[in-house]
């Protein structure tokens, strides 16, 4: 008897202890990027340009306009094909087709962000050389099948009567659609391409040799760009001290970054 | 689509036929994507295989002398993935318990989105954490830990930070979220009245996981595994910065290794010759075929529902 009940607090206590464990890195990840990364941010860490190996000081301008423009370009990508896909999936998917559609749509979701980089650099890279778009092409087979999903299960949560209540009303059903399910599914299509937003943000591999890097302003979406991410991986693995640092200070703008648009998801999915 | 009589003047003009056509076509786009990306990366190898045929598969990796062995890499990816699951499961597990049985309401909704925050964290910052904080604690505390351990294969040899055993555990934590909230719907699925059942027999709280909880949940628990899994075999940076990029098979955890994603990712861009880059796009055909694999028996695992 006393044996089960020991057994009962060392299993009660065990519980609480991984509780612990998992979050201790969290708070150590937390707690290095935010204090080593300060240190290097600056009004010129965010607006200029690197500087040259072995020179003090420098930025990351060029990066963060490569975000920018990566994020940007890929949703443009993906928005389209994800929504209409899932709205293809939720409202008119029946039969054999479709269950092919979701197949391979939830296989893509799990390609490996490297094998995104490969695809990418044989398709565009391969024929036309290193550019953004190479990258936001990359980045977009990573999310699409993450939009597509959001977006079928948010018209799946709609419930039926909203849906005959339209079409009673003698609405053509691409109305009650476009006008009235899109409208209702809209927080959870809107989280959907939050959290692909965070995740294109934050993505290094698919951009190594696709967008590749640049160590000045990319001058539009052929030529290759710097991101954020590249510059931390760059500077974390070369041997250069005041470039550690650097790599700190990127990181801490990136969590920023990706930690923000993860609240703003939880603010939308709360309502 | 319910058909009805209609003059053929509106039938042109139909929005109905056109909506459903667009979005037939998008639906379409992801399956030709999906097909689109298995053709090029297929494209990509035929040169490697071409060249090197059999000896792709074998365990010398010397690019310098034409050898694309990637057995070192396929041995790396499947090590590191599996011991981070081992490691990452029983964690999870026990997380997902507290979570749901022994934790006010309040307390755990805030706990998982904590956890599920490290999810958010962009694999190379990861990596970053991981070269400079993680890999010192290895080398300077956990490798004199395990000294003892050294007449053991597993534990033999030195290292300086960058092993198998680093990389094992960033991967247990990059997977430890999703396996928890994972398997934590799948105990919270779990009927009251059966515990209630239970309780009422006097019996104690590991008990009553033994016997009911952790038998009902096996389904989900195990899709939880599965994706796991599947994440650790894809996952790239934070391995690359970590594991010491080292084409050997070794059986110490203490030692270098390699993954298939931490090749591509380490070696594409000096890739100097053209089978070269076959070679490495072939590593890229082979990750990508590992992943589909365990992604598909993740969504079978998934979709079979709990029970």
């Amino acid at each position: 008897m006393r044996l089960r009940k020991l057994a009962d607090r060392a299993f009660t206590l065990a519980c609480f202890a991984s509780v612990l464990l998992v979050l201790a890195p969290l708070f150590s990840i937390v707690y290095t990027v935010a204090s080593r990364g300060a240190r290097a941010l600056s009004i010129t860490f965010i607006t200029s340009l690197p500087a040259p190996v072995g020179e003090a000081g420098g930025g990351v301008a060029n990066a963060i306009q490569g975000t920018v423009m990566l994020t940007l370009l890929s949703m443009g990508i993906t928005l389209p094909i994800g929504v209409a896909s899932g709205i293809y999936l939720a409202e008119y998917g029946r039969g054999r087709l479709a269950d092919l559609v979701a197949v391979a749509r939830d296989t893509l979701a799990g390609t490996p962000s490297i094998v995104a980089g490969v695809f990418s650099y044989m398709l565009i890279v391969s024929r036309w050389g290193f550019s953004a778009l190479a990258g936001a092409v990359a980045l977009s087979v990573l999310v699409i099948p993450v939009v597509s999903k959001a977006t079928e299960e948010a018209l799946k949560m709609v419930p039926r009567e909203v849906k005959e209540a339209g079409l009673a009303l003698g609405l053509r059903r691409w109305r009650v659609v476009a006008y009235i399910l899109l409208k209702e599914a809209k927080a959870g299509i809107l989280a959907g391409a939050l959290l692909s937003m965070a995740r294109v943000a934050g993505e290094t591999a698919p951009l190594l040799f696709t967008s590749f890097g640049n160590q000045g302003y990319a001058g539009g979406f052929l030529d290759p760009c710097s991101a954020l991410p590249l510059v931390i991986y760059v500077y974390a693995t070369s041997p250069y001290e005041e470039w550690h640092t650097q790599a700190w200070g990127a990181a801490l703008l990136l969590m920023l970054a990706v930690l923000s648009i993860n609240l703003a998801v939880r603010r939308v999915v709360r309502g | 689509m319910p058909k009805r009589p209609r003059r053929k003047l509106t039938k042109r003009l139909n929005g109905d036929r056109g909506f459903f056509t667009l979005a037939l076509c998008f639906a379409l786009a992801v399956t030709a994507l999906f097909t689109l990306v298995l053709y090029e990366l297929a494209r990509g190898s035929r040169l490697s295989v071409a060249e090197a045929g059999a000896s792709l598969l074998s365990a010398e990796w010397n690019p310098g002398h034409g050898r694309f062995g990637q057995l070192p890499f396929i041995y790396g990816t499947l090590v590191s993935s599996t011991l981070a699951l081992g490691l990452a499961l029983p964690l999870s597990l026990l997380s997902a318990v507290f979570l749901v049985e022994m934790c006010p309401r309040g307390i755990a909704d805030l706990l998982s989105s904590v956890i599920e925050l490290i999810a958010a964290i962009p694999s190379v910052v990861i990596g970053l954490w991981g070269i400079f904080v993680l890999a010192p604690v290895v080398r300077d505390y956990i490798q004199p830990a395990l000294s003892k351990l050294s007449f053991i294969p597993l534990f033999s040899g030195r290292t300086m930070g960058l092993s198998m055993l680093t990389a094992v555990l960033v991967l247990a934590l990059m997977i430890t979220p999703i396996i928890t909230s994972l398997s934590k719907e799948a105990i919270a699925s779990v009927p009251a009245e059966l515990k209630d059942g239970l309780y009422a027999l006097g019996a104690t709280r590991l008990e009553v996981m033994k016997y009911v909880v952790i038998p009902y949940a096996k389904r989900g628990i195990l899709a939880a595994a599965v994706l796991g899994y599947a994440r650790a075999i894809g996952e790239t940076m934070a391995v690359t910065m970590v594991i010491g990029n080292t084409p050997v098979i070794s059986a110490s955890l203490l030692s270098p290794a390699y993954t298939l994603a931490a090749v591509i990712a380490n070696e594409f861009v000096e890739a100097t010759s053209e089978v070269y880059v076959s070679a490495l796009v072939a590593s890229g055909l082979i990750l990508f075929i590992m992943s589909a694999l365990v992604s598909l028996a993740g969504r079978a695992l998934a979709r079979g529902g709990v029970g």
